[in-house]
């Protein structure tokens, strides 16, 4: 932020500069990122995540844009889905694709999710029906689908409170273990990745789910996207460093990686679950990013931002860089991205046809589903609204005395 | 082929309207699923809407420039007769990947509400959307009183067919709806859905749910800042018809309570035409419909066949006054509003024990041969007389006889907030055996009360104020009220009324005797 300080005698111009010029401007020279794919198709080293790179096979590679290409198609029929009026609202992730798909595969069948609400893509990852993601959208259930068998929970609204929930399920885990251990289990060791944004990096959730992941030694990875805005809100505003190095000032690794690079996100992440793996506590992930879409289906970026700034982003997308890696290496051929680009037309229809065909729950399931066991208050007020709705069955004309 | 109408989705949280800024479509052109069509401006912003259909352009409903409430057909698009598969436009990304980079909107296309070309596929049908489906404004508007007609009522197939009723189509209908749809358009069997996906969505069904709540601790819910404007203007709260999301009273519906009340003042100046002009056009016409022409017709109806013979007995309530004020300090009716409409309800349903040909109904013909039977009924259900927002309404209380003092409060505290919500329903209004007209709450001595259709009696209870009263041959101030009674002749006798008053006279005078 050298170039914008403000000239005010006295103050040393890295504190009130909340407006910066660019999208360029917003990163901070003093972190340290790790990329491995650089925006022009190339492949860099790391001394500690080329390893973790030269682990993956080309098949591995072109998963990963089979993935990215297929969560962003996703991505726009939801969108458009909700300006047909068919979804009362959309969470956009165009931009985080990387980020997303880079650490969920990096995830393995016994880890847990839990994700915030823009987390379609670690949704696929989990084998996920990503048509179940828009019945919470189009207001017809709470949740979708069943966390249990994908091991991805449900999407949480309230902003970063499932970061506490991801430390407790760590803990949970830690003793679970540490039982099975004792019995002579062989089954592989599990870990937790909570995530969340920027913005809710604010919140005092974070902190404490930060605090008792270090004290406990959790088995949780905190995957923070950070995708430079909270609604209108610039990360500049939240923190004044890098929201990695928040890490050190609670005794655990913290790692800023090139959230578009999806190589590089990958990498970090295996190696951070492997750290809590096996028992050496909590990571903070910090994938920088970039939404490059509004925050959601009712908002309108151009409020508060400048295109010049969303430009400068497009130029990092994380689809366009692997693809470029892939032609140039000779991993994929034209009928790669050919059937690629069908797959996630595909998906489209099946997303709308399925969405256009949900059915609306029987209001009876809600009063069913507020106690485990039936409950005298919850029967009246059933009751009650079903004689309230059918009063609406009759016609107007009504008798009137005296 | 059938014409499919788009209405106006919500595309923000809780958006109400838009306006048309520009169609990118017009009559005749052909469209596939997700081209866009329209332009248009939201209080939040510029959005572009994709087709949900695919299929030709029928008419365009809306010119541009106008703003229309969500929920308003905007276009009908007809679908391709030859059955030929529907394609799905792809949004390309803003930033794609490298061979396609076609139509590269990267500078001068911001992507949010923009829905870039593409290419098409297969897609399977496109269902009637669920359209306007996103939270609405607040319930000002009452709830229509049905409900659609099974799920999936709102299905395309019935919309297609209520053509241009929503707006003055700008566009000459290139294909008429044809009134039997061919095939059977796949409905997304859904119910308009209430709920959104975020808070500030009100479910209809909830609102009445916490308006129970409410009713049950029989308070009038307000925020404190509304509490602090209500009592700033003098206005109970109680009397003003909550329409805020939990059945509160809203900062708006003081508002227009108040002009409401401002502006019957202010016409009390203006009411008298001016003279200059003919008597004839003085002359404001009213139509006589709902309410108003239900309670004529019952009226009429009552006074001419049922002889009214109506009896008045000034009443020393004092005692009624003291029973009640010790009720509302006594812990057991913490909470529950008491008046002495209390005492005088159980009053008639005692006295009516005592009296039973006065809680009885008149049936002509009853055996079908023109023979008239008098019914005595063995039940109490108790009609209040009650001023509502659409009118006089006599919803009943039933088996008022089995209720406790408590209960019997509590009855007539719903009965009063459900008539002043106007959310009285038919059958609460249907089966009354006697009424008790209370004119005194309008600060009114008495009157004669007309009987309730169907029934025999009916009493008014005037107000109750402090007269001068002899009283073991001196004069001290007491709380007098007059009680009015209205019989039909046909079944009660001046001397059973008389009877029948003097009871309900003796309960006010002593309240004890209940005890009995």
């Amino acid at each position: 932020m050298g170039s914008t300080q403000m000239p005010t005698p006295g103050i040393d111009g890295t504190g009130l500069n909340l407006q910066s010029s660019a999208g360029e401007a917003t990163g901070d020279p003093a972190a340290e990122m790790i990329q491995l794919l650089g925006p022009d198709g190339k492949l860099g080293t790391d001394p500690v995540f080329s390893d973790y790179a030269k682990r993956l096979d080309p098949e591995q590679l072109r998963g990963f844009y089979a993935d990215m290409a297929k969560v962003r198609r996703f991505d726009q029929e939801a969108t458009a889905l909700q300006r047909q009026g068919e979804l009362a609202l959309w969470v956009p992730l165009t931009g985080q694709e990387a980020a997303q798909i880079g650490s969920g595969r990096a995830t393995q069948r016994q880890d847990y999710i839990f994700p915030s609400y823009r987390e379609h893509g670690v949704a696929l990852t989990r084998n996920v029906d990503l048509a179940e993601l828009l019945k919470l959208f189009r207001g017809i259930s709470n949740g979708g689908w069943d966390p249990r068998e994908n091991n991805f929970h449900l999407y949480t609204l309230v902003l970063a409170a499932q970061t506490l929930h991801s430390v407790g399920y760590a803990m949970g885990i830690q003793r679970d273990q540490k039982l099975a251990e004792a019995a002579g289990s062989n089954e592989p060791k599990a870990a937790v990745v909570a995530y969340f944004g920027d913005g809710a990096s604010s919140e005092g959730d974070v902190h404490e789910s930060m605090v008792f992941a270090a004290s406990y030694n959790a088995p949780v990875v905190f995957f923070c996207q950070n995708n430079h805005w909270a609604i209108s809100v610039p990360t500049e505003v939240q923190t004044k460093i890098p929201l990695s190095n928040r890490a050190k000032g609670y005794g655990f690794p913290g790692i800023r990686v090139d959230g578009n690079d999806v190589i590089a996100v990958h990498a970090v992440t295996e190696w951070a679950l492997e750290h809590a793996r096996e028992g050496r506590g909590p990571v903070l992930i910090e994938a920088y990013t970039y939404r490059v879409g509004a925050h959601t289906t009712a908002d309108d970026p151009t409020k508060y931002r400048g295109s010049d700034e969303e430009h400068a982003w497009r130029a990092k997308d994380p689809l366009d860089r692997l693809e470029k890696y892939l032609r140039s290496e000779g991993l994929a051929d034209e009928a790669f991205f050919e059937q690629v680009k069908l797959d996630g037309d595909k998906l489209a229809a099946h997303v709308r046809s399925t969405t256009q065909n949900l059915q609306s729950p029987d209001i009876r399931e809600s009063f069913a589903r507020v106690y485990a066991e039936a409950h005298p208050l919850v029967a009246e007020e059933l009751a009650w609204f079903e004689e309230y709705s059918a009063g609406f069955e009759g016609d107007d004309e009504q008798e009137a005395g005296n | 082929m059938t014409v499919k109408k788009f209405n106006l989705p919500d595309v923000g949280e809780g958006l109400t309207e838009a306006e048309i800024v520009s169609w990118k479509v017009k009559a005749g052109d052909a469209v596939a699923i997700n081209d866009v069509i329209c332009e248009i401006e939201t209080a939040k912003s510029l959005v572009e809407l994709p087709s949900p259909y695919a299929g030709t352009v029928a008419e365009i409903l809306v010119a541009e420039g106008i703003t229309v409430e969500v929920g308003t057909a905007i276009i009908g698009i007809s679908d391709n007769a030859s059955g030929e598969p529907e394609t799905v436009q792809a949004p390309a990304a803003p930033a794609q990947p490298a061979d396609q980079r076609a139509p590269q909107p990267a500078a001068e296309t911001p992507m949010y509400g923009k829905l870039p070309d593409g290419d098409t596929s297969d897609a399977g049908p496109a269902g009637g959307p669920l359209v306007g489906s996103g939270p609405k404004a607040d319930a000002v508007k009452r709830r229509p009183r049905k409900r659609p007609e099974g799920e999936g009522a709102t299905g395309p197939a019935s919309s297609g067919q209520q053509a241009g009723e929503a707006a003055a189509p700008v566009a000459a209908v290139a294909a008429p709806p044809a009134p039997a749809p061919a095939r059977p358009t796949p409905t997304p069997a859904v119910e308009p859905s209430p709920a959104g996906a975020q808070g500030g969505v009100q479910a209809p069904g909830f609102t009445g749910l916490s308006a129970t709540v409410s009713g049950l601790v029989s308070r009038v819910l307000a925020k404190p800042p509304v509490r602090k404007i209500a009592r700033d203007l003098g206005i109970d709260l109680a009397d003003v018809v909550p329409t805020g999301a939990h059945g509160e009273v809203t900062r708006e519906d003081l508002v227009s309570y108040q002009s409401q009340r401002d502006a019957e003042v202010d016409r009390a100046d203006k009411f008298w035409g001016a003279s200059k002009k003919p008597q004839e056009q003085r002359i404001e016409r009213i139509p006589v419909k709902g309410v108003r022409k239900a309670t004529a017709k019952a009226m009429v109806e009552s006074a001419f066949t049922a002889p009214h013979v109506s009896i008045f007995v000034d009443v020393d309530a004092s005692r009624t006054m003291e029973f009640v004020k010790r009720l509302k300090a006594s812990r057991d009716f913490e909470g529950i509003k008491v008046s002495p409409l209390l005492i005088l309800s159980k009053a008639v349903i005692w006295a009516a024990a005592r009296n039973p040909s006065v809680n009885a109904a008149w049936v002509e013909n009853a055996d079908g041969q023109g023979g008239a039977e008098i019914h005595v009924k063995h039940y109490m259900n108790l009609g209040i007389a009650a001023a509502t927002p659409r009118g006089l309404m006599v919803p009943n209380i039933k088996d008022a006889q089995d209720l406790s003092l408590k209960e019997l409060a509590l009855a007539l505290n719903e009965l009063a907030s459900t008539a002043r919500a106007g959310k009285t329903q038919p059958a609460e209004m249907q089966g009354g055996s006697l009424t008790i007209t209370n004119i005194g709450a309008l600060g009114i001595d008495t009157g004669t009360p007309i009987i309730n259709p169907g029934e025999v009696a009916i009493v008014a209870f005037g107000t109750i104020k402090q007269k001068p009263w002899v009283l073991d041959g001196e004069v001290i101030p007491r709380w007098i009220t007059t009680l009015g009674g209205s019989f039909d002749h046909r079944v009660v006798d001046g001397d059973l009324s008389a009877r029948f008053m003097a009871d309900v006279a003796s309960i006010l005078e002593e309240p004890a005797l209940l005890l009995d």
